[in-house]
């Protein structure tokens, strides 16, 4: 190639001028952040999984027993039983917290500056650090907590109710309060994308409310669910502290299997649990977005 | 001709806290007319139509349709259907479901939906795109698609709110011949809520020209065109200018001036040639703009320009005098 003075131009220009090459600069920085901090890790936690260890010692191997010791030992079961269930039930939760949330600012307020405040409001208890919203609950739930005596001062029970605290009652609870904001945000912004004279054209074709909510806004939600779902389920599934703080020590799930092996320093066992879960959670969002297609709302 | 199967609008108004959008409007439509609810933007047209749909409270006032009060009935009781601007198609149905909707709200069974959906997509001929989602059409298939909605349930009265605005202006003059096709084999009214004069003139049985939250004039598009009865009208409707002569305001049509010696004397002001016609724009002594639509020919075969000083004369029957 040669540039309008005749000569041909040098080896930088040609580089430059290499669209493809462009391209590649352009996405160098965030692929080398991804891979130092995400792939390259991943790839460890894998390597380490096949990896043996002693009480004293950790050795590199190739050595399938870690996950032969997971998948034989009945514990395993329990405990992703018992992750699946947390996760089933704080999605359930927070799904009909979150819509009904988001329904009403979407499309109860009218007034874009009122909805712009009560949406903040929302957001206040993420001021806050996770840790402190989780142990805040204790004194209000506890055995002479305000809960149990304001139960006890109505007359409403004799006895302090024992499930309150340290329980999976307290353990939902908390995964509710902490994660239902990672629900409103992804369906109100769907439900904000809904054109508002579809509701009038819904209503004009005679259908009742409730119709309206179930063939026309539910279905065109279904995207901002779908985020909002991956959000929560995430989150609860990887999650060890909230398990281990509202429990007392007493529930268990992935998590905590993962957070006992490291402080027992067994790393190629907490590894191969770590992997096992990774592959869950990715098997779990796989099949999700079989049944929506989010790809439009990124 | 009057018959019991009229919309009529009685002492119609609409307040938003101090605000009068519409003011105390009384209008009977006529069975099975095309009418063209006429104005400029913030007239109350639109707000007007959306109280006949039943997507507006009244604050005042009484709708009748066929005898009855349907001022407070939900929409879909009322025996009128809309088409909305951006059409309002349901993004995730395909045509046919999108058609069918009403039917299924009501509880039809699939089969009997679908089959009713089929006509009413024969009839505006898009039968064959049933299966497409409303993304995949273009503008014009999308309004068909809507025009088939709203006509599904068999209303009496259909509302059009600015149906042809989303069009560009080649498929806008073909898809305004579609309309006005369906609504003379349909025999209902049609109620056409535009801002364009030409749109109205070229569709309408009958022209209603709103302004300022009142009707200023109704009747059949010819007389409201040539007969304007106030300033406002005569300006909206176009062709039209507003003199004072002894004493009175009259409406003289453009294109009955023309030049004469004799005539009034003016100076000519800006020259448009637009094929039919030339439009001469002169001012008269007081500086009142007259426009002139001269025939292209005559025009040409005594040409004038910028400066020039003319005399402008017109034929007795082309000047109208105007009420307010």
């Amino acid at each position: 190639m040669r540039d309008s003075t005749g000569k041909a131009p040098g080896w930088g220009v040609t580089l430059m001028r290499n669209r493809h090459f462009v391209g590649w600069l352009q996405a160098a920085p965030l692929s080398l952040i991804l891979i130092g901090f995400l792939i390259l890790p991943i790839i460890t936690i894998v390597i380490v999984s096949f990896w043996q260890a002693t009480e004293f010692s950790i050795i590199p191997a190739f050595s399938l027993e870690n996950y032969e010791f997971l998948f034989g030992s009945p514990v395993t079961y329990k405990v992703f039983g018992a992750t699946f269930k947390y996760a089933f039930l704080t999605w359930a939760f927070t799904l009909s917290i979150g819509f009904t949330v988001a329904y009403y600012l979407a499309f109860h307020i009218r007034s874009q500056p009122v909805q712009i405040a009560l949406f903040l409001i929302c957001t206040i208890p993420f001021w806050t650090s996770n840790i402190i919203r989780m142990i805040s609950w204790i004194p209000f739930l506890g055995r002479n907590g305000i809960a149990n005596q304001a139960l006890i001062s109505w007359g409403v029970i004799d006895q302090p109710l024992e499930w309150l605290l340290y329980s999976d009652f307290s353990v939902i609870l908390a995964f509710v309060h902490l994660y239902t904001l990672f629900m409103v945000v992804p369906i109100f912004n769907t439900m904000m994308r809904i054109d508002k004279s579809l509701l009038e054209a819904a209503r004009d074709n005679g259908a009742s409310g409730f119709q309206t909510l179930v063939h026309v806004i539910v279905p065109l939600t279904k995207p901002g669910i779908m985020i909002g779902t991956i959000f929560v389920l995430t989150l609860v599934m990887g999650d060890f502290i909230t398990v281990r703080f509202m429990s007392g020590s007493q529930r268990a799930n992935v998590g905590r299997l993962i957070s006992n092996d490291i402080s027992l320093l067994q790393y190629p066992s907490a590894a191969a649990t770590a992997v096992v879960l990774l592959l869950t959670v990715l098997i779990v969002i796989g099949i999700l977005l079989r049944f929506v297609n989010i790809r439009k709302e990124l | 001709m009057r018959t019991g199967q009229d919309l009529e609008l009685s002492h119609v108004t609409k307040r938003y806290g101090q605000t009068v959008a519409v003011r105390d409007i009384n209008h009977v439509f006529t069975n099975g007319t095309y009418v063209c609810l006429l104005g400029p933007s913030g007239c109350g047209k639109s707000t007007t139509l959306r109280m006949i749909a039943g997507h507006e409270t009244i604050s005042d006032g009484s709708i009748l349709l066929d005898g009855t009060d349907v001022s407070h009935l939900p929409p879909a009781k009322r025996g009128t259907a809309m088409m909305f601007q951006s059409y309002a198609l349901f993004p995730h149905l395909s045509v046919r479901d999108n058609v069918a909707f009403s039917l299924r709200m009501q509880g039809q069974d699939k089969a009997l939906r679908h089959k009713a959906a089929n006509e009413m997509l024969e009839l505006v001929d898009m039968i064959h795109l049933a299966d497409r989602l409303p993304a995949q059409l273009s503008g014009g298939q999308q309004q068909r698609v809507a025009l088939a909605r709203a006509l599904v349930t068999k209303p009496r009265v259909l509302l059009l709110d600015e149906p042809l605005s989303a069009l560009d202006p080649f498929l806008r003059i073909r898809v305004r011949g579609e309309l006005k096709r369906l609504q003379r084999e349909l025999g209902i009214s049609f109620i056409h809520v535009t801002h364009g004069q030409d749109e109205a003139l070229a569709l309408a049985d009958e022209c209603v020209v709103m302004n300022n939250a009142v009707i200023e004039q109704s009747g059949p598009a010819r007389e409201v065109f040539s007969r304007p009865r106030t300033e406002f009208v005569a300006r909206f409707m176009g062709g039209h200018n507003v003199i004072d002569l002894n004493g009175g305001r009259y409406a003289l049509r453009a294109d009955g001036v023309h030049f004469a010696t004799a005539g009034l004397p003016a100076t000519v002001r800006t020259i448009e040639y637009q094929g039919n016609h030339v439009a001469v724009t002169s001012t008269t002594g007081d500086d009142t703009e007259v426009l002139a639509l001269i025939p292209e020919e005559t025009f040409f075969a005594n040409p004038k320009n910028p400066g020039d000083a003319v005399g402008l004369a017109w034929d007795e029957g082309r000047l109208h005098r105007l009420q307010a």
